[in-house]
C-alpha cells in the first residue's frame, strides 16, 4: 500500500513540475514574442482595441517592414505571422483546426483548394470598404462572400529562348506541341501531388482539354519523355536549361518569371512564357471562424487591400494585385505580361474534380 | 518460472531488486528513491506524451474514430490497394539498404576516427556530421546535378534510381554509425582484444570473436537510427526517385495535405508505425543478448596512433569521406558562382533579405534565430534524454522491470520513425491549450525548439546508452556498499563515464535542431525564420541570385555545424579517471 501511495504521488510531481516548468519557458524564452502573447493573453477581449492579430500565411508572404510599422502605429494592432504550409496543406491544416482557428485571418488560399475551405465554413463572411475591394470581387467564388482576392498569377510554361535559337528549333507556343516529336524529353513540370503550380498546371490540361480528355495528352506527354519532379525549385534549378545548367528547355513556372533572367547588365531576359498555355492561379484572404480577434483581422485584411500594400506585391511577393489602380513596375509590363485567355475552370468543377483528378494523374504518370 | 529467472540473472551480474537500489538501499527502504525514479521516468514520458503521443494519438483518431466511433473500413480498403503494398515494399528496401551500406561504412569509420588518433582528426569528426544536418532541399539540388546524365557521376546512370537515393540516404546517415559506435568504441578497453592476439588469434579474429561482441549493442543502436530515419525520409525519396519510389511517408504526406484522407493518412500511419516497431524489435534484441557489462577504459590507453596495420578501415573511410566530400564540395563551388562570375558575392548577400526582398529576415538574423532555438532545443533534449539514458541503464531483476524499460527504450525512439507530417498537423491539432494552460503552443515561438527537441532526444539517448549500459552494475554496488548515496553513486560511476559521450550528446542535438525541417516547418513563423526556412524559401523564388543566396546559405549552415560539433568533442567536463 505505501508503495502504491508512493508511486503516484511521484506520478503527479512530475506532471506539476513539467506543467510549471512549461508556464516558465513559456514565459521566458522568445523576447519578441512575450510582449503581445502577453498582451493577448491577459485581456485575450480587447481585439477591437488593438492588441494582437495573428495572420496565418504561407511561406512566400511577405509585407514591408514600414508598412506594418506604420499600421501598428495608426491601429495599435501588432500582427503577428504562422507559416504551417501552402496550397493544400495550408488549407487542411484550416480546416483541421476550424473549432479553435491558428490565428485571426488566413491569407494565401488558392482557387485549387479554396473550394474546400469554404465549403467546410473555414471563414466568416466580410468585405472590406477598400477601393481595391470592387477589383477583388471580380475574382470572387460564385456565391461566396468570405473569401477577399488579394492577388493572382499565371502559371505557364516557360522556355530557354537562347536554347532553342542555338539548337534552330521552332519554340513551342501550346501545350499541344509538347506532345510533338522535335519537343521529345525536353519538357520539366513539378507532379500536382506536391506541388501547387504543378496542380495548376494539371488543371490548364483538363481546362484545355476537357475532364475526359486531359489524361490521352497527359499519356501522349508522357510518351513523349516529359520529365515530372517533385517540386517547383527540383525543375527551374536542376533540370531547366537556365536557372542551374540543366538539360531541358522548357520548364513549368510563372508568367512572372522571365524578368528574373534578365542577365547582368544585359537588357532582354533569357527566358519567355508560352502564354497559350497559362492557368490562372488566384490567392485569398479570409477571417477565420472563431477568430479571437474579429476587429483586427478585418483590419489587416483591409491592410491587404490597401493601394500601399496592392503596389508592394509584385517586388515582393512576385504575383500580380488585384488592385487595378496600382502601376507594375516596368520590368514586368515589358517582360511579364499575363496571358490574355488564361485557361480557367469553374470553381465548383475544380471542387468537385480535384481529387479524383490527381488520383488518376498518379496512376497515369506514376503507375 | 523462477529457474529461467535465475538462469538470465546467472549470466550477468547479480542485479538490485529495485531499479537502482543497490546492497544498501534494501536494508533501508527509501521513499525519496521511489520519488527519484518516478521523477526521473515520469517527466520524460510526460514530455513524449504531451509532445509527441498525444498529438500522433489526435491524427490517427481524426482518421479511424472520424464522428466518434471506430471506423476500421480504411484498413481493408488502403491495404487492398496494390499500391499500398509496392509503397510498403520500396520503405522497407530503400531503408534496409540505406542501413546496411551505412553500417559497412560507418563501422570502419567509427574505428578511424574514434580509436585511432592523427593529425586533424577533431576537423575530420566534425566534417563528417555536416551532411546530417544539410537540408534536403538542396542536397537534392547538390545530388541531381552529379547524377544527372551529364553531370560528374552521370555514367553511373543512378539518376531517378533506387541507388541514387540509398546514395543520399547513405550519405545523410553515415555519421549516425560513426558518432554512435565510435562514442563506445573510444572507450571499450583494448586488452581484452590484445590477450586474444597474445593467445595467437589473427587481427581479423580477434576483431570478428572479441570486439565485435562488445560493440554489437552500439552497432544496433546505430543500426536502429539509421533505419528509422531512412524509413521516414521525405525530401530524399522524392527528389532523388524521380517520383517513382514513394515511401509511407511520403503518402502520407500526400494522403493528409493534399486530398485530407485522414482515414487512410491513419492506415498507413499505423503501418508506418508496425514497421518501426518491427525494427525497433529487431534492434532491442540484438542488443539485449550482446549487451552486457564490457571493459571500459580511458581513451588514453584506448586509442593509439594510427598506422600500417589500420590500412583496410583507413581506405574503406578515405572512400566514405570523398563520396561525403563530393556533394558538399559541389554544393561549395556552386555557391561560389555569381551573376557576376566567381566570387564571394552570394555570402555577401546573407546581410540582406534577397534580391526583390524574397525574405522577412535577413540570413545573419535567420542564423541568431537558428542558434538561440538550436540552444534551447538541445538542452531540453539533453535534459529529458538524459534522463531517459540512466532509467534505461538500470537492470531491474523483475521481468516486469525489464519489459517495462524496453517499451520505454522503444517508446523514446518513435518520434524519429513516425511521419513529420502527423505530428506536425498533430501539434496543430492539439496544442491549443495543453494540459488545460491558458498558451496556444501551436502559434507560439516556444513550440519549435520543443519539436525539435523530440526529434533530437532519441540521439541523445542512443548515444549516452550504450555508454551507460556498459558500466559494470557491481561497480555501482561496489560504490553503495562502501556508503555512497544513490546521488553519489550516479555522479561518482555513472557521470564520469557518460561525460565523454555527453559532449557528443549535446553536439548531436544542437546539430539535429539546427537542420530539423519536418515537423517543425508546419510551425514556421516568417517574422523569426530559422536557416532551413530561409534556404527553403530562397530557392523556392526564380533567380540566379536567390539560388545563390540559398546555397550560401546551406554552406553557412554546414560550417555551423561543423563548428558545433569540433566545440562538442572539446566540451569534456572535467577528465575521465581510471575507472
Amino acid at each position: 500500500m505505501t508503495s502504491m501511495t508512493h508511486r503516484r504521488s511521484a506520478r503527479a510531481v512530475p506532471a506539476a513540475l513539467a506543467a510549471s516548468a512549461l508556464l516558465a519557458l513559456a514565459a521566458c524564452s522568445f523576447p519578441e514574442d512575450a510582449a503581445p502573447r502577453e498582451a493577448s493573453a491577459s485581456n485575450p477581449d480587447a481585439g477591437s482595441a488593438g492588441g494582437t492579430v495573428t495572420l496565418v500565411t504561407h511561406d512566400s508572404f511577405h509585407i514591408d517592414e514600414q508598412l506594418l510599422a506604420d499600421f501598428t502605429s495608426r491601429t495599435g494592432l501588432e500582427v503577428q505571422q504562422v507559416a504551417p504550409g501552402d496550397g493544400g496543406a495550408l488549407v487542411n491544416q484550416l480546416v483541421l483546426t476550424k473549432g479553435n482557428p491558428l490565428g485571426d485571418l488566413a491569407y494565401g488560399i488558392d482557387n485549387s483548394f479554396a473550394s474546400r475551405a469554404v465549403a467546410e465554413g473555414v471563414f466568416v463572411p466580410y468585405s472590406s470598404g477598400e477601393p481595391a475591394a470592387a477589383d477583388a470581387a471580380a475574382f470572387a467564388l460564385p456565391g461566396d462572400d468570405t473569401l477577399t482576392a488579394i492577388d493572382y498569377s499565371d502559371v505557364c510554361l516557360n522556355i530557354d529562348d537562347g536554347w532553342f535559337a542555338e539548337a534552330g528549333v521552332t519554340p513551342p507556343a501550346t501545350l499541344e506541341d509538347l506532345t510533338k516529336p522535335e519537343y521529345q524529353d525536353l519538357a520539366v513540370v513539378p507532379a500536382p501531388t506536391t506541388s501547387s503550380p504543378g496542380l495548376a498546371f494539371l488543371m490548364a490540361t483538363v481546362a484545355a482539354f476537357g475532364e475526359d480528355g486531359w489524361q490521352d495528352y497527359w499519356r501522349a506527354l508522357v510518351d513523349n519523355g516529359v520529365k515530372v519532379v517533385p517540386g517547383w525549385s527540383d525543375a527551374y534549378y536542376t533540370d531547366f536549361t537556365v536557372g542551374g545548367g540543366g538539360d531541358r528547355p522548357i520548364v513549368l513556372s510563372y508568367a512572372s518569371s522571365p524578368p528574373f533572367t534578365v542577365p547582368e547588365g544585359g537588357e532582354e531576359p533569357t527566358t519567355s512564357a508560352l502564354l497559350e498555355t497559362c492557368f490562372r492561379q488566384v490567392e485569398y484572404a479570409g477571417v477565420l471562424a472563431g477568430a479571437k480577434n474579429p476587429e483586427g483581422a478585418k483590419a489587416v485584411l483591409d491592410l491587404l487591400l490597401s493601394a500601399e500594400f496592392q503596389a508592394g506585391i509584385p517586388e515582393s511577393m512576385y504575383v500580380y494585385p488585384v488592385a487595378s489602380a496600382v502601376e507594375l513596375p516596368s520590368d514586368w509590363v515589358r517582360w511579364a505580361p499575363l496571358a490574355e485567355q488564361p485557361l480557367t475552370l469553374d470553381p465548383a468543377v475544380i471542387a468537385e474534380g480535384r481529387d479524383g483528378w490527381v488520383r488518376e494523374w498518379s496512376e497515369i504518370v506514376q503507375g | 518460472m523462477s529457474g529461467r529467472r535465475r538462469r538470465t540473472e546467472g549470466t550477468g551480474a547479480p542485479a538490485p531488486a529495485v531499479p537502482g537500489a543497490s546492497v544498501a538501499s534494501r536494508r533501508r527502504p527509501a521513499p525519496g528513491r521511489w520519488l527519484a525514479w518516478g521523477l526521473a521516468a515520469g517527466l520524460p514520458l510526460l514530455f513524449l506524451g504531451l509532445f509527441f503521443a498525444w498529438p500522433v494519438g489526435n491524427m490517427l483518431g481524426l482518421g479511424l474514430w472520424p464522428e466518434g466511433a471506430l471506423d476500421l473500413g480504411g484498413f481493408g480498403e488502403v491495404l487492398s490497394r496494390q499500391r499500398t503494398w509496392r509503397i510498403l515494399g520500396l520503405t522497407l528496401l530503400q531503408a534496409s539498404l540505406g542501413t546496411v551500406i551505412s553500417l559497412v561504412l560507418g563501422v570502419p569509420g567509427a574505428y578511424v576516427l574514434y580509436r585511432t588518433r592523427f593529425r586533424g582528426q577533431g576537423a575530420v569528426r566534425a566534417f563528417v556530421t555536416v551532411p546530417f544536418v544539410l537540408p534536403t532541399v538542396v542536397v537534392g539540388v547538390a545530388f541531381r546535378s552529379l547524377l544527372a546524365p551529364h553531370g560528374p557521376l552521370g555514367f553511373l546512370g543512378w539518376e531517378e534510381s533506387l541507388w541514387g537515393i540509398v546514395a543520399a540516404l547513405v550519405f545523410f546517415n553515415y555519421a549516425v554509425v560513426v558518432r554512435t559506435v565510435g562514442g563506445t568504441w573510444a572507450q571499450l578497453d583494448p586488452r581484452a582484444e590484445q590477450s586474444a592476439r597474445a593467445l595467437g588469434a589473427s587481427p581479423a579474429r580477434a576483431f570478428w570473436h572479441v570486439t565485435l561482441p562488445a560493440l554489437a549493442p552500439a552497432i544496433a543502436s546505430a543500426a536502429s537510427l539509421v533505419f528509422l530515419f531512412c524509413a521516414t525520409s521525405f525530401g530524399t525519396v522524392l527528389v532523388l526517385g524521380g517520383m517513382r519510389y514513394g515511401t509511407i511517408e511520403t503518402e502520407i504526406w500526400v494522403q493528409t495535405t493534399q486530398f485530407l484522407d485522414l482515414r487512410a493518412a491513419a492506415v498507413l500511419s499505423v503501418a508506418q508505425l508496425l514497421v518501426v516497431a518491427g525494427a525497433l524489435a529487431v534492434a532491442g534484441r540484438a542488443r539485449a543478448k550482446r549487451e552486457r557489462a564490457v571493459e571500459l577504459a580511458t581513451e588514453a590507453r584506448a586509442v593509439r596512433p594510427i598506422s600500417r596495420a589500420d590500412a583496410v578501415p583507413l581506405a574503406v573511410t578515405v572512400l566514405a569521406l570523398a563520396a561525403l566530400a563530393l556533394p558538399i564540395g559541389h554544393l561549395v563551388v556552386r555557391s561560389l558562382r555569381t551573376p557576376q562570375g566567381w566570387g564571394l558575392g552570394n555570402y555577401l548577400a546573407l546581410g540582406t533579405t534577397g534580391g526583390a526582398n524574397t525574405l522577412s529576415v535577413t540570413v545573419w538574423e535567420a542564423t541568431a534565430n537558428s542558434l538561440r532555438v538550436a540552444a534551447l532545443a538541445a538542452a531540453i533534449a539533453v535534459l529529458v534524454g538524459t534522463l531517459v539514458a540512466i532509467v534505461l541503464s538500470r537492470r531491474p531483476a523483475a521481468r516486469a522491470g525489464r519489459r517495462a524499460l524496453s517499451l520505454m527504450d522503444a517508446l523514446f525512439m518513435l518520434p524519429l520513425g513516425v511521419s513529420a507530417v502527423t505530428v506536425g498537423f498533430g501539434f496543430l491539432v492539439t496544442l491549443d491549450r495543453p494540459l488545460g494552460l491558458p498558451v496556444d503552443l501551436r502559434t507560439a515561438g516556444l513550440l519549435v525548439p520543443i519539436a525539435q527537441a523530440v526529434v533530437a532526444v532519441p540521439l541523445v539517448v542512443r548515444v549516452l546508452l550504450p555508454v551507460l549500459r556498459a558500466i559494470d552494475p557491481r561497480q555501482r554496488q561496489a560504490a553503495a556498499t562502501l556508503g555512497a548515496s544513490p546521488r553519489r553513486v550516479l555522479a561518482a560511476v555513472d557521470a564520469r563515464v557518460a561525460a565523454k559521450p555527453l559532449g557528443l550528446a549535446v553536439g548531436f542535438a544542437f546539430a539535429v535542431s539546427l537542420g530539423e525541417f519536418g515537423a517543425t516547418s508546419f510551425l514556421a513563423r516568417p517574422d523569426a525564420a530559422t536557416l532551413p526556412v530561409v534556404v527553403f524559401r530562397l530557392i523556392g523564388r526564380p533567380g540566379e541570385q536567390n539560388l545563390g543566396m540559398a546555397l550560401a546559405a546551406s554552406v553557412l549552415l554546414a560550417a555551423l555545424t561543423a563548428g558545433v560539433m569540433l566545440a562538442a568533442e572539446r566540451l569534456r567536463p572535467g577528465t575521465a579517471g581510471d575507472l
